[in-house]
C-alpha cells in the first residue's frame, strides 16, 4: 500500500458491460483511496458508476461485467484477484454493505435477531447462544427500544427507519473495517434520514470504521462526508476535503451539481439547472465528458482528455479551467458566494491562499 | 497521488470557448431504438434451446398444415394387402428403412411377402388396415393442433376476459368470478370429459374443444386477475383515468399489452397440455374415434401391434413427445425473454 | 383575511377513509381543509404515509371521497355522478406523477402517450394536426421531436418525466396535481423539471398542487405551503413563513431535519425532536389563522400559546 493510512486503494479501475448493442464503458479510470475511520461520500448522477464502483469492492459485479484493467488493494490483496470463496469471507466480515431499500434486504422469514447473529456464526464461528447475545447488544446499539421484546421479531413488524436500523446492525454486528453505504437513506423520510445519519455517525466513532457513503444528495454529504469524490460519466472528475469541495468546488460539473440546489435564500427566478442528460456509455465522448453540457466548455475540452490538476494536498479535479494558460472564468454567482466563504475560512490560520490552483 | 501534468501538449486556440450551436444535441439519444417486440426475439434467439424448438414448431406446423401439398396420400385409403407393412425408403438400406422385418429370426422383405411391385413404398409404413402411417401422422397431428388451439383460443377469450373483469372491478364480481373458478378448478377434467361426451351425444371434435376450454380457462383467468390487480394501481393507468378514458379503452390500450407476455407464456404452456389431454382421451376411447385420426389414435391403434411392428406406436409417440417438448421448452425461453430482470 | 384572489380551488372537511367499517379500517385523509388561489403554488409537505397522495387522489377523483366537499372552479365536484361532467372535468385538472418509469405504458411510442388525451377529448382534427399537437408538446418540454416514435424505455428519468408533463399538458388543464414528481430524480434534473413547470405556469397561467417530501425545493416552488401529519394538516402559511418561522412543534422538527448542502451548517445543526402524542389528547382541534395568512391546528387552549409564537416570530404585533 502506499500510504499506510489507507485501507483500500483503487487504481486505474476500467469496468466494461457486454450488452447486445456494445460495450458499456461504466468505470473509465477511477482511483481512489479510502483512509482508516474515515466517511468517503460518492457523488454524482443516475447512471455515473457510483454503484458500480462499490460493487466492484465486494466482488459483486453483475455477470456481464469484465474488469478490464485495474487492482483493488485491500490489506495489501488485489480483490479481483480473489476467487469467490475468498471474497465470501471478507464480504460481511471486513467489508459490509448496506442497500437503500430496507424491505428487499432483509428475508422476511427469518427473525431478526437470527439474521443479525449469522455473520457472527459465520464468520467468527460463534456458538448461537453467544451470537444472539451479541445481537442483541447491536440491536441496543442501533437504538431499538425494547431489543430484549422486539428480537424474535419479524421485519414485517417494524416501521422503514427501524428495518434500516436492523440493517445497519447486521452490517456492523461484525465490526468491519470498511462499510459501504449505498444510499441508505434515499427511501426514508427527513426525520428518520436524520436519525440513521446521526447513527451511523455515532457508531463510526465507536467502532473506528471506514465508510463509503455513496448518495445523490449532497445536503447528506455535506453532513455525513470527510472526503467527496464527485463521478460523472464513469469517471472522478473531482475529490477533496467536503470543505474544498462545497466551498472551493472546481470541476463546472460540481457547480452545476451545487448551483441546482435551491438553498434558503433563493428567491424567485429559476434554478440553473444543468442542461441536457449524460452521455451514453455505449460511446462515451471524446475529452471532457461533461464539455457538451458544460458553459464553460472549450475546444480542448472536445479533443483532450482533462489529466487531474492539484487544487491543494487534498484537493484535485480534472478540468482544462485549471491549465495554467486557460483563460480565467468567473463560475455561476453561489459559486462565488461559497469560495468567499471559503477565503473566509481559511484566514484565521493562513494568510490568504489562492483558491485556483497551488 | 497524481502531480500535475507536465507534458500535455497545448496548440494555440484550444482554450478557445465552444461554439455550442455547433455542438452535438444534448438530447439525442444514441443508442439504436428497439421495440419490445424487437427485444423479445433478440432474447429469444440468444436462447439456442428456445430458438431450436420454435424451429422445430415451425417444421411441424408445416408438416400438419402444409404436408399434403408436397405427400399425395390419403390417409383414409385402405388397402387391406398392404396391412403392417415396415417403413420403406427408396434407395436407404438401413434395417428398419428398407422394408424388411425380422420374422422368427429371419430377415425378410415385407414388401415382397406383400406382393407388393418394387414401385410401391411407404415411407413410415402402414398400419393394420394398409392405410399410409406418415399420411396419417400428418393427418393426425394436424387434427390434434386443431383442436389444442381452438381450445386455447376459446379458453384465451373467456380467461383473458373474465381475468381483467374480475381484476379490474374487484368487489362482488371478483368474489363472483373466484368462485366460480373454484368450483370448476376442484372438479377433475376427466368427469367434465364425460359429461361434455353426452351432452355432445357423440364424442369427437366439439366436445373435446369445449371440454378442454372448460377445464383450461381457470387457470388463464387466475394469472391475468392477479396481474390486473398489479397493473391497475401502476400510475400509468391512473393518468390514463385522471385524462377521462373510459374502463374498456382502458383494458384494451393499457392491459392487454402488458397482460401478453403473461398470455402468450401460459399459451406455450397450455397448447402441450392440451394437446396431451385430446391424446389422453382419443387413446382411451372417449375422444376421437377411428377412422378420423389424431394423435392419440394412432398411438392407441400402434398399441395394438406393439409387440411385432413397434414403429406403428413409436412414430406417432415421438410426434407427441417432441411437440410437447418443444411448446415447453419454448415456453420456457419466451418467459426468460420476456422479464426484463434477465435483461442484457 | 379576504383575499381578492380568485379560489380556483376550496377543499372542506375532506375525509378519505379506506376499508370503511372493516377491521383494517385506514383514515388517510382525515378532515383536511385548504383553500388554493388561481396562478398560484400550494405545496403540500409530510412525511411517508401522512396521507398527501391520497389527498391528491381524492381531490382529482381517482377515489371517491369518504366526505367533505371540494369546490373547483364553482362546483363541488366531490359529487360529480354524470359520465359528461366528469369528462369536462377531466380535462381541466391533470396530474403528473412521481415515477417516471411507471407512469408512461411502456408498450406505448411516445407520441401516442403524449396524444392519449387528444385522442380521448377528440381535440384534433385530423392526423396530421394529432401530430403537429404532439410536436408542438414536445417541443414545449424540451424534448427533441424526432424521438417521437420510441418507447419510454429509451428515455432518461428526466425525460421521461417531461413526457409526462406533455401528456398532461396535452388536454390544455387549468389546475395539475404533481406528486412528487421530482423526488427520483437527480438534482441536477430536478432544476431542469422545476424550471420547466415554473415556465409554463407562467405561460399557461395553470395553478399547482404539489406534493413532496423535499422541503427546500418544495420552499422554493410554492407560494403556500400545507403541512400534512397522519391525514391532517396541521399548519398552512406563505411558504417563507411557514419556513422561516414554523409555528407548529411538527413543522419545526420537520424543518429542522432537512439536510443542507453546507458542511459547516451541517456541523452545528440542531434537530428538533418532536413528540407526536401531543396530538392525540383527545383535545377538538381546529385550524385557527394565527397571522394574516397562517393557519395552525390548534385546540382552544393553545391558540394563546401560538399567538405568543407569532408574536416573538415578527409575524404579528401585539
Ligand atoms: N449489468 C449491467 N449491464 C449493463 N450495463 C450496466 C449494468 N450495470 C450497470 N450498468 C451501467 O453502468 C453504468 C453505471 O451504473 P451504476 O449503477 O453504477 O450507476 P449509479 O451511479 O449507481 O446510478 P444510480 O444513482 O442510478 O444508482 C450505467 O450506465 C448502467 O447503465
Ligand atoms: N388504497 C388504499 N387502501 C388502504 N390504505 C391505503 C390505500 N392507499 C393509501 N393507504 C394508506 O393511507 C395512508 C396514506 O397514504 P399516502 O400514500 O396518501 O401517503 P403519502 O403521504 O403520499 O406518503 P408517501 O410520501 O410515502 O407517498 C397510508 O397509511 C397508506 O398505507
Ligand atoms: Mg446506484
Ligand atoms: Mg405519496
Amino acid at each position: 500500500m502506499e500510504n499506510p493510512e489507507n485501507v483500500i486503494e483503487v487504481r486505474n479501475l476500467e469496468i466494461n458491460f457486454h450488452t447486445y448493442a456494445g460495450e458499456v464503458k461504466a468505470i473509465r479510470d477511477v482511483s481512489f483511496d479510502l483512509r482508516k475511520g474515515e466517511t468517503l461520500a460518492i457523488v454524482g448522477e443516475s447512471g455515473s458508476g457510483k454503484s458500480v464502483t462499490t460493487r466492484s469492492l465486494m466482488g459483486l459485479l453483475a455477470p456481464n461485467a469484465e474488469i478490464k484493467k485495474g487492482s483493488i488493494m485491500f490489506h495489501g490483496d488485489d480483490i479481483i484477484k480473489k476467487s469467490e470463496k475468498e471474497m465470501q469471507h471478507i464480504r460481511g466480515k471486513d467489508i459490509a454493505m448496506i442497500f437503500q431499500d430496507p424491505m428487499t434486504s432483509l428475508d422476511p422469514t427469518m427473525r431478526i435477531g437470527m439474521q443479525i447473529a449469522e455473520p457472527l456464526m459465520k464468520h467468527k464461528g460463534l456458538k448461537k447462544k453467544e451470537a444472539i447475545a451479541q445481537a442483541l447488544e447491536m440491536l441496543k446499539l442501533v437504538g431499538i427500544t425494547n431489543p430484549e421484546g422486539r428480537i424474535n421479531d419479524y421485519p414485517y413488524q417494524f416501521s422503514g427507519g427501524m428495518r434500516q436500523r436492523i440493517v445497519i446492525a447486521i452490517a456492523l454486528v461484525c465490526y468491519p473495517e470498511v462499510l459501504i453505504a449505498d444510499e441508505p437513506t434515499t427511501a426514508l423520510d427527513v426525520t428518520i434520514q436524520a436519525q440513521i445519519l446521526d447513527l451511523m455517525k455515532d457508531l463510526q466513532n465507536r467502532i473506528d470504521t471506514s465508510i463509503i457513503f455513496i448518495t445523490h444528495d449532497l445536503g447528506v454529504v455535506a453532513g455525513m462526508a470527510d472526503r467527496v469524490a464527485v463521478m460523472y460519466a464513469g469517471k472522478i472528475v473531482e475529490y477533496g476535503t467536503v470543505d474544498e469541495i462545497f466551498f472551493n468546488p472546481q470541476h463546472p460539473y460540481t457547480w452545476g451539481l451545487l448551483n441546482s440546489m435551491p438553498t434558503l435564500d433563493t428567491e424567485g427566478g429559476s434554478l440553473s439547472a444543468i442542461p441536457g442528460t449524460p452521455p451514453d456509455l455505449l460511446d462515451p465522448p471524446v475529452g471532457d465528458a461533461f464539455a457538451a453540457r458544460s458553459d464553460y466548455a472549450m475546444k480542448i475540452d472536445t479533443q483532450q482528455e482533462p489529466p487531474f490538476f492539484k487544487v491543494s494536498d487534498t484537493h484535485y479535479a480534472a478540468t482544462w479551467l485549471l491549465h495554467p494558460d486557460a483563460p480565467k472564468v468567473t463560475p455561476p454567482a453561489e459559486i462565488v458566494r461559497r469560495q468567499q466563504k471559503f477565503a473566509a475560512m481559511q484566514k484565521p490560520e493562513a494568510p490568504i491562499k489562492s483558491d485556483t490552483k497551488e | 497521488m497524481v502531480e500535475n501534468p507536465n507534458n500535455i501538449e497545448i496548440n494555440p486556440g484550444d482554450f478557445a470557448p465552444l461554439d455550442k450551436q455547433a455542438g452535438p444535441d444534448k438530447e439525442k439519444i444514441a443508442a439504436p431504438s428497439l421495440t419490445f417486440g424487437q427485444d423479445v426475439w433478440r432474447r429469444l434467439k440468444a436462447n439456442k434451446t428456445a430458438f431450436v424448438s420454435f424451429i422445430v414448431l415451425l417444421l411441424l406446423f408445416l408438416m400438419a398444415f402444409g404436408g399434403q401439398a408436397l405427400y399425395h396420400h390419403d390417409p383414409n385409403a385402405q388397402a387391406p394387402k398392404y396391412a403392417n407393412l415396415p417403413p420403406k425408403i427408396p434407395g436407404v438400406n438401413i434395417h428398419g428403412l428398407n422394408g424388411h422385418i425380422t420374422q422368427s429370426g429371419q430377415d425378410v422383405d415385407a414388401y415382397k411377402q406383400a406382393g407388393a411391385s418394387s414401385s410401391v413404398h411407404y415411407v413410415l409404413g402402414t398400419d393394420y388396415l394398409g392405410r399410409d402411417l406418415l399420411a396419417r401422422i400428418m393427418y393426425g397431428t394436424r387434427i390434434s393442433l386443431e383442436i389444442a388451439l381452438i381450445a386455447t383460443l376459446i379458453d384465451l377469450t373467456i380467461g383473458v376476459g373474465l381475468g381483467i373483469l374480475s381484476g379490474w372491478k374487484g368487489g362482488r364480481v371478483d368474489i363472483f368470478i373466484q368462485r366460480i373458478i373454484e368450483i370448476l378448478s376442484s372438479i377433475p377434467s376427466l368427469v367434465v370429459m364425460v359429461l361434455m361426451a353426452t351432452a355432445f351425444t357423440k364424442t369427437g371434435m366439439a366436445s373435446i374443444i369445449a371440454a378442454l376450454a372448460l377445464i383450461n380457462w381457470t387457470t388463464m383467468a387466475r394469472l391475468t386477475r392477479a396481474q390486473t390487480l398489479q397493473l391497475k394501481n401502476q400510475d400509468f393507468i391512473l393518468a390514463a383515468r385522471t385524462l377521462g378514458e373510459s374502463a374498456p379503452k382502458i383494458a384494451w390500450k393499457h392491459l392487454l399489452p402488458n397482460l401478453s407476455s403473461v398470455i402468450i407464456i401460459q399459451t406455450m404452456f397450455t397448447i402441450p397440455n392440451a394437446i396431451f389431454f385430446e391424446a389422453f382421451l382419443s387413446y382411451i376411447g372417449i375422444g376421437i374415434s377411428s377412422p378420423q385420426a389424431s394423435l392419440g389414435t394412432l398411438i392407441s391403434d400402434g398399441q395394438k401391434n406393439f409387440q411385432f411392428l413397434p414403429y406403428q406406436m413409436w412414430y406417432p409417440a415421438a410426434v407427441l413427445i417432441i411437440l410437447m417438448l418443444a411448446f415447453n421448452l419454448l415456453g420456457d425461453g419466451l418467459r426468460d425473454a420476456f422479464d426484463p430482470k434477465s435483461k442484457r | 383575511m379576504p383575499d381578492e384572489r380568485k379560489k380556483i380551488l376550496e377543499v372542506h372537511h375532506l375525509k378519505q377513509y379506506f376499508n370503511v367499517g372493516k377491521k383494517d379500517e385506514v383514515r388517510a385523509v382525515d378532515d383536511v381543509s385548504f383553500d388554493i388561489y388561481e396562478g398560484e403554488t400550494f405545496g403540500l409537505v409530510g412525511e411517508s404515509g401522512s396521507g398527501k397522495t391520497t389527498c391528491g387522489r381524492a381531490i382529482i377523483r381517482l377515489y371517491d371521497p369518504t366526505d367533505g366537499e371540494i369546490i373547483f372552479n364553482g362546483k363541488d365536484i366531490s359529487k360529480l355522478k354524470g359520465k359528461k361532467e366528469m369528462h369536462e372535468f377531466r380535462r381541466e385538472m391533470q396530474m403528473i406523477f412521481q415515477d417516471p418509469y411507471a407512469s408512461l405504458n411502456p408498450r406505448m411510442k411516445v407520441k401516442d402517450i403524449v396524444a392519449e388525451g387528444i385522442d380521448i377529448h377528440g381535440l384534433a382534427k385530423d392526423d396530421a394536426d394529432r401530430t403537429k399537437q404532439v410536436e408542438d408538446l414536445l417541443e414545449t418540454v424540451g424534448l427533441n421531436k424526432d424521438h417521437s416514435s420510441r418507447y419510454p424505455h429509451e428515455f432518461s428519468g428526466g425525460q421521461r418525466q417531461r413526457i409526462g408533463i406533455a401528456r398532461a399538458l396535452a388536454v390544455e388543464p387549468k389546475f395539475i396535481i404533481a406528486d412528487e414528481p421530482i423526488s427520483a430524480l437527480d438534482v441536477s434534473i430536478q432544476a431542469q423539471v422545476v424550471n420547466l413547470m415554473k415556465e409554463l405556469q407562467v405561460k399557461q397561467n395553470l395553478t399547482y398542487l404539489f406534493i413532496a417530501h423535499d422541503l427546500s425545493m418544495v420552499k422554493y416552488i410554492s407560494d403556500r405551503i400545507g403541512v400534512m401529519h397522519y391525514g391532517k394538516i396541521l399548519e398552512i402559511g406563505p411558504a417563507d413563513e411557514v419556513y422561516g418561522h414554523p409555528l407548529h412543534d411538527y413543522t419545526k422538527s420537520l424543518i429542522s431535519a432537512v439536510p443542507v448542502p453546507d458542511p459547516e451548517f451541517e456541523r452545528n445543526r440542531k434537530q428538533v425532536a418532536y413528540d407526536e402524542t401531543a396530538e392525540m389528547d383527545g383535545k377538538k382541534r381546529r385550524m385557527v389563522e394565527i397571522a394574516p395568512g397562517h393557519f395552525v391546528r390548534a385546540a382552544e387552549d393553545e391558540v394563546a400559546m401560538y399567538t405568543q409564537r407569532a408574536v416573538d416570530a415578527g409575524l404579528i404585533t401585539e
